[in-house]
């Protein structure tokens, strides 16, 4: 067994108004920060997984997104995996 | 007949919900514990309440549908058994597969605590059947995340299939943009599963079933599941 670190990112589904970035994006604004656009506010979840070979370690993080982290409904994610 | 009332670690609408069918129904409830395995033989129906069940981390309720409770509810649904999830109940029904659809943040951002007028979109389920097909209804709403989405087939498949139950209205009954609180399309407030016995919906019910309150609706919704049992 090796022991692997996967980075999730957790984004709402593009289509779908994020209204958390959409403020944070007004307040930027009120900033004086219009050069700013497009602010997306998303979740970053980091965890370790015990697999053979980082295909495997991948599955099972694959899996724990699909039913857990995030809700595919409405979100998507990217997962980075290295050895840990 | 008889109630079950699901309590998970940050319900707070589980005695209101334990009151209005118990106290002021006059039927027979238990109330459950989260960590509980099985389901009472004799439960008619059960009540997944509001609340912030495990304080709402990660998602409106995608702790709770790991429940052990949970299995025996979905198992329970599954045989064609009454389930009514309000607000964090509706949440966890969706995150548990038996509603389709999600409720994201309202699109004000804001937590919404208020009275709602809601439209009865159809008397033929187990939970409308005392109220009358377009009438409207006044309960209140106390939700952050209560904006329905789903995606366009999934809607168009609820919409033709008259599986929403309730939407949100002006106090003419009339479905506006104005009178959607959260953002929900097409002012879903409530919908119901295909076999029709499985019910989510974001206004609080429990909360208005006592006449000392002023307004008494919601008593209608817990009135409507005993007619349908005793038929």
């Amino acid at each position: 067994m090796n022991k692997f670190k996967a980075e999730i990112k957790i984004t709402l589904r593009t289509g779908i108004l994020d209204v958390q970035g959409k403020t944070v994006e007004n307040a930027l604004g009120s900033m004086g920060l219009g050069a700013i656009s497009h602010v997306r506010v998303g979740k970053y979840v980091t965890l370790d997984v015990d697999a053979a070979n980082i295909d495997e370690a991948r599955a099972i993080a694959d899996k724990a997104c699909q039913q857990l982290i995030a809700n595919p409904i409405m979100e998507d994610y990217v997962i980075d995996i290295k050895e840990a | 007949m008889k109630f079950a009332v699901v309590t998970f670690p940050g319900s707070n609408c589980d005695h209101d919900a334990i009151y209005a069918t118990g106290s002021l129904l006059g039927e027979d409830v238990v109330n459950l514990w989260h960590k509980d395995t099985e389901l009472p033989k004799d439960v008619d129906c059960v009540v997944l309440p509001g609340g912030f069940s495990y304080g709402d981390y990660l998602r409106c309720g995608a702790i709770a549908r790991f429940s052990p409770i949970m299995r025996e509810v979905v198992e329970f649904a599954g045989k064609g058994g009454l389930v009514i999830g309000i607000c964090n109940g509706f949440q966890i029904l969706t995150e548990a597969g038996l509603l389709p659809g999600v409720l994201l943040r309202n699109t004000n951002m804001k937590f919404i605590c208020k009275d709602v007028s809601l439209k009865v979109c159809t008397s033929d389920t187990p939970f409308t059947k005392s109220l009358e097909q377009g009438r409207t209804i006044t309960i209140p709403i106390a939700h952050g995340e209560g904006n329905y989405f789903a995606d366009a087939e999934t809607i168009k498949m609820l919409e033709d299939s008259g599986r929403v139950v309730f939407r949100y209205c002006d106090e003419l009954g009339n479905v506006t943009t104005s009178a959607n609180p959260n953002g929900s399309i097409n002012n879903i407030a409530g919908i119901i599963n295909e076999k029709g016995n499985v019910l989510g919906m974001m206004p609080h019910p429990e909360r208005y079933s006592d006449p000392l309150l002023g307004c008494n609706d919601g008593i209608k919704i817990f009135e409507s599941i005993k007619k349908y049992i005793n038929i």
